[in-house]
């Protein structure tokens, strides 16, 4: 008898650790997917608008213009070029002020500095500060601020112009 | 049948007097064997869980609200101000208590064996209690809070491959917001405790189980004998109740005296100078100021780590005494690895900031390599060398180096933590502690 038992019990055990795992994996899913929907919320279509800088003559050459809504600085290069930072100091996330007296930003936490085209100027930082995409339309400057776009130094080609 | 009438009342009057051994070692009984420093986290424990339970139904988890409702709870709430102090001040005492606790455990030997697992569930606790702490930090949402909470989040960017997910993950976004403080406060008030209680039922059974804490031998005459066993009750229970009402008459009259601080409102667009992270993780700011970010980050913690919880896996050569530092020898040899560690962090420090400066110790090479292979080949070295001669010099068993090799790990953290606090001043620059 308890041999006859033995492998249907075996069988009927696996069968069961199958389910369990299966279930489990299952509300490993819906757990995932509840927490995905929050993020793809945070991250709305909404929230990737045009933020319409102005028109090209209000910025002057070698200029660096705040705009807080956005977190980020409109840098017009001396040769006329457009050029969006993120306010985000690389190295530890601060929030980097513009000094106009000394053409840099310097970050207040840990003394990181960057020049108005992002460039490392002192470290700790190791990045240029993450940019925004740029845009000129009709002589009107606008500016992606749906996402910060990662770079390792400043190259010529980020630069938007008219 | 009088007889065992009386042994089901003893059994049944407590679940929690079951915790304890029936008779205790009049050697491990001695305030100077544990300073009593598990049963203070337990008790600090408590007190956060009381003044926790208050507060959650006053405190608001919104980036609009939190800060007011913060304000509400210390200005028009009566007592509100005492709890949040009893909150904060419990908190960090909890982290430093249980930090000496490990101090404690790992010096009188008391991870080997039956306490192996022991040691684990105790690492995990102290996880546990630092994820507590670093997202209870974040509540207040003013602007020591932000930012501390800011550059560690950025901290976990920096990790290889996982790292700008798992900071994602971890402030729900790109940046600290209403979804950071939702996962905070969930984490909070939920997640972290309920785990920590469950982590706390099982340590504290793997004690009894363990016969429980270590008792210390007597090298003259071998292990104790029987008649230095006493009852738990009184002997234990007294002991305990002092422990217990000392820690809680500590935390009362600190959050009476100082109360728990609160900055300006949180202001994302204003850095203040400088942001320091919450004292414990100090340490890993400062040596992140130090070595590229992948070592001080990852390497270098993990290694360590892996390390306490390998230790316990270590075989050593003779069982452990159950006595501070091992032996006479463990102490002279930990008294030394401290000093070591001391001059030798404190001089890493200095020569950092005033002899190589920001070029990094190979000017021209890659950061990854000035500034993380080569100081950590370095390091690595050093250790090495140290743990070499130590057990040389001394003619120590493995146990007394792996001891001295402890404390200078630590030591050399508490060196960083300090550097942090107290010499670091605006933009990070090394300045007196008079001159923040």
């Amino acid at each position: 008898m308890a041999d006859i038992d033995k492998p249907r019990r075996s069988f009927l055990a696996r069968i069961a650790a199958l389910f369990g795992g299966l279930a489990l994996l299952e509300a490993g899913w819906i757990a995932t997917s509840f927490f995905g929907a929050r993020r793809r919320a945070s991250a709305a279509p909404d929230k990737s608008v045009e933020l319409i800088a102005g028109p090209i003559e209000r910025f002057e050459p070698g200029s660096v213009t705040a705009f807080g809504e956005g977190h980020f600085y409109l840098a017009r290069l001396e040769d006329g070029g457009f050029l969006a930072l993120h306010r985000k100091c690389t190295h530890l996330g601060c929030t980097v002020p513009w000094s106009a007296n000394e053409q840099r930003f310097s970050c207040p936490c840990h003394g990181s500095a960057f020049d108005i085209r992002g460039d490392v100027l002192s470290a700790p930082a190791t990045r240029a500060l993450d940019r925004f995409a740029v845009k000129i339309d009709n002589g009107v400057v606008k500016v992606d601020t749906s996402r910060p776009i990662r770079r390792a130094v400043f190259e010529v080609e980020q630069v938007a112009r008219a | 049948m009088p007889n065992n009438n009386n042994k089901n009342r003893v059994s049944a009057r407590s679940l929690i007097q079951h915790a304890r051994p029936v008779r205790v070692s009049a050697a491990a009984l001695r305030f100077t064997h544990t300073f009593g420093l598990g049963g203070m986290a337990l008790v600090l424990f408590l007190i956060l869980l009381g003044t926790g339970l208050l507060m959650i139904f006053v405190y608001e988890p919104t980036s609009e609200g939190a800060y007011k409702s913060i304000v509400f709870m210390q200005d028009e709430t009566l007592f509100g101000r005492l709890i949040r102090g009893a909150h904060y001040w419990g908190a960090n005492l909890l982290i430093a208590v249980t930090v000496l606790h490990l101090f404690r455990v790992f010096l009188t030997g008391a991870f080997h064996g039956l306490r192996r697992s022991n040691w684990l569930v105790g690492l995990g606790m102290l996880l546990l209690i630092l994820v507590s702490g670093f997202t209870g930090y974040l509540l207040p949402w003013d602007q020591v809070s932000y930012w501390a909470i800011t550059v560690c989040a950025e901290m976990l960017g920096y990790l290889p491959v996982v790292g700008q997910a798992l900071q994602r993950l971890v402030i729900g976004g790109t940046e600290i917001g209403a979804a950071t403080i939702l996962n905070f406060y969930a984490l909070h008030t939920v997640v972290v405790p309920l785990l920590l209680i469950v982590l706390m039922t099982w340590h504290f059974w793997r004690v009894r189980l363990a016969g429980g804490v270590i008792v210390p031998t007597n090298l003259e005459n071998g292990p104790a004998s029987r008649d230095e066993y006493l009852p738990y009750r009184p002997n234990l229970v007294e002991r305990e109740k002092a422990v217990a009402l000392a820690v809680i008459a500590i935390v009362v009259v600190i959050a009476s005296v100082f109360g728990a601080p609160l900055d300006d409102p949180a202001n994302p667009g204003l850095s203040p100078n400088p942001v320091k992270a919450p004292w414990y993780f100090i340490g890993l700011q400062e040596l992140l100021l130090h070595v590229h970010p992948l070592f001080a980050i990852l390497v270098i913690p993990v290694t360590l780590v892996l390390a306490l919880i390998g230790v316990a896996y270590l075989r050593f050569d003779e069982r452990p005494t159950g006595r501070w530092f091992l032996s006479g020898r463990g102490r002279r040899m930990s008294a030394v690895a401290a000093a070591t560690a001391v001059v030798l962090t404190t001089g890493w420090v200095l020569v950092d900031e005033f002899v190589v400066g920001a070029d990094g110790w190979l000017p021209g090479s890659a950061p990854v390599i000035s500034d993380g292979l080569l100081p950590f080949a370095v390091l690595t070295a050093g250790v090495i060398t140290i743990y070499i001669s130590l057990k040389k010099y001394f003619a120590a068993t493995v146990g007394e180096t792996v001891q001295a090799m402890f404390v200078l790990f630590a030591s050399s953290y508490a060196v960083f933590t300090a550097t942090g606090i107290w010499f670091r001043g605006a933009g990070m620059a090394l300045v007196w502690p008079w001159q923040i």
